[in-house]
């Protein structure tokens, strides 16, 4: 499935889908991944080595750093999947060299599952289902 | 987007891979905003400089840099005077991060001046229709506006990037199309000094992102511009205004008068000086300088302060090298008691943090303080500050402009 790219490389990991926007800063331990928003759709959940999907992000521009930070100790995310990136986002993708894509041709929340392994092609702009989710009770 | 030869080489890691991730952030901002191509600029100004915004994790990413900027390229203000750090209690564990900070940029060959008003320093010089990736929002605001030269407002990362490469991705305020008035805004009350700031705030809430020109019935004096555009961009995200008759596009350009018009009276104004009465608490702290003060706010705080001693905390905030070049004024200041700060300002250091109640003569400062460092804020205009600052002001409260 083709998308557009927004930050380059390639990674695989299972999906952790985010109906929530995330805001780096603040909603995120940097040191563990773990999301700490409270009310927040993934609270709770871990984004390390994981295909993250979420539609966009928020809040503060240092958010960019925070994902860097996030990939030195080793608890990024292993790709990220967003609906439309902006730029803080965007620019945190590519400072940490997390593999990045938006605007798949098709939707990922209708097509994406908890627990899926997922390759995201960076560089060529696709993703690719490598092993669906057995259990689909959890969404 | 297209890319020359050169450009596709760097991208494709042949120049490093600083340089590679730089263009890869220049190109995909391109992408976002539909640039179609990179276009050279004539200098940089880069945000994400104070240890209290960007912490650690933006002080590792800068470390790890390698390269030097290829146009000039200068800072946004640090978290601290970067000389007399202990001056303001400062923590020494705050003042090493920070050190590490500005070294980090020193490497990459950035002048470490830490200012939100580079436009008024030697060899920084910014004219009409010029190309720049600046960061900080009033500057940003000031050379679009009242320069009439042509910046988005870029995130720290994306204006270093900017400065290695020496280019930026042409899009928004870099086009015409993108810089025409959306909104008017008519002011029909007299207006001076602070209340410029107080307009600002009030206009940004109401317009947000767009493009207003105001129709005025005065003539705003250089420093009244940098207020008014400072407080647009911090309570609304404003990067250019215009004011007929006053700022160079408008003179230059034939713009049509916007559809959407507001009008904005002078209770609107009143209400942001009745902070003052609103508050549960004394001003504890007092300061001025937000944006940076210029020579003539300088020797205004001068003039005021002169053979007087101040009764609370008052900071003034200004540029190293326009202290620099004015050594009289500081001195009359400091004698006051007062302390001249650089390299900094309210908003930005954790110093501010540790009072509950502060009084202004900024929009700026006024619309960040509340959220930023945790404080009460109080608007006045400078000398109403100054009178606070010297704890004259029980028989004029409530009457403050």
């Amino acid at each position: 499935m083709k998308g557009r790219t927004i930050s380059r490389g390639c990674a695989k990991g299972e999906v952790l889908l985010s109906t929530d926007p995330i805001s780096f800063l603040g909603s995120v331990d940097p040191k563990t991944g773990v999301v700490s928003e409270e009310n927040h759709a993934i609270v709770g959940k871990s984004i390390k080595n994981k295909v993250l999907v979420f539609p966009y992000g928020k809040g503060s521009t240092v958010g960019s750093y925070v994902m860097y930070q996030l990939k030195k100790n080793g608890s990024a995310p292993a790709a990220i999947i967003n609906l439309e990136t902006e730029p803080i986002v965007a620019v945190g993708a590519i400072i940490s060299e997390i593999p990045l894509i938006d605007m798949l041709e098709k939707n990922p929340y209708t097509i994406l599952k908890n627990g899926d392994l997922v390759l995201v092609n960076g560089s060529e702009g696709y993703i690719e289902v490598i092993e669906q989710e057995a259990n689909e009770i959890e969404k | 987007m297209y890319l020359t030869r050169e450009e596709e080489q760097i991208l494709n890691g042949e120049a490093g891979n600083t340089l590679r991730q730089a263009i890869e952030i220049l190109v995909t901002l391109g992408d976002i905003y539909g640039a179609e191509r990179l276009i050279p600029i004539k200098s940089a100004q880069i945000a994400g400089v104070s240890y209290k915004t960007i912490g650690d994790a933006g002080l590792e990413w800068i470390s790890d840099l390698q390269n030097k900027v290829k146009v000039p390229a200068i800072l946004n203000p640090a978290g601290m005077d970067l000389k007399d750090w202990d001056k303001l209690g400062i923590s020494p564990d705050f003042a090493e991060k920070q050190k590490s900070i500005v070294q980090a940029y020193e490497k990459l060959g950035v002048i470490c001046e830490c200012t939100c008003t580079p436009y008024t320093l030697e060899g920084f010089e910014v004219c009409y229709g010029d190309h720049l990736a600046w960061s900080e929002s009033s500057a940003v605001s000031y050379v679009n506006s009242v320069i009439g030269a042509r910046t988005n407002r870029e995130g720290g990362p994306s204006a270093l990037s900017a400065a290695l490469i020496g280019k930026t991705a042409n899009y928004g305020f870099h086009l015409d199309k993108n810089r025409i008035p959306e909104v008017s805004v008519d002011v029909e009350c007299p207006l001076q000094e602070s209340d410029y700031g107080a307009l600002g705030y009030v206009a940004g809430k109401i317009i947000q992102n767009k493009v207003p020109v105001f129709h005025l019935r005065c003539v705003p004096k250089a420093d009244e511009l940098k207020a008014l555009g400072a407080a647009m961009a911090a309570s609304g995200s404003v990067a250019i205004y215009h004011i007929e008759g006053v700022t160079p596009e408008i003179c230059r350009l034939d713009f049509k008068e916007p559809e959407e018009k507001i009008t904005i009276e002078r209770y609107q104004l009143d209400e942001i000086y009745e902070s003052r009465r609103k508050t549960c608490k004394e001003p504890e702290l007092i300061t001025i300088g937000c944006p940076h003060c210029s020579s003539a706010e300088l020797k205004r705080v001068a003039e005021l302060l002169v053979g007087k001693t101040v009764s609370k905390e008052l900071w003034i905030f200004t540029s190293r090298e326009i202290a620099k070049r004015y050594p009289d004024y500081i001195r009359i200041i400091e004698k006051s008691g007062a302390k001249v700060i650089c390299d900094t300002c309210m908003v930005v250091s954790p110093a501010t943090d540790s009072y509950s109640s502060v009084m202004v003569n900024s929009g700026k400062a006024f619309s960040y303080i509340p959220g930023m460092c945790s404080a009460e804020v109080v608007y006045g205009n400078m000398e109403d500050c100054i009178e606070e600052a010297l704890g004259r002001t029980e028989k004029k409260a409530g009457d403050s402009h």
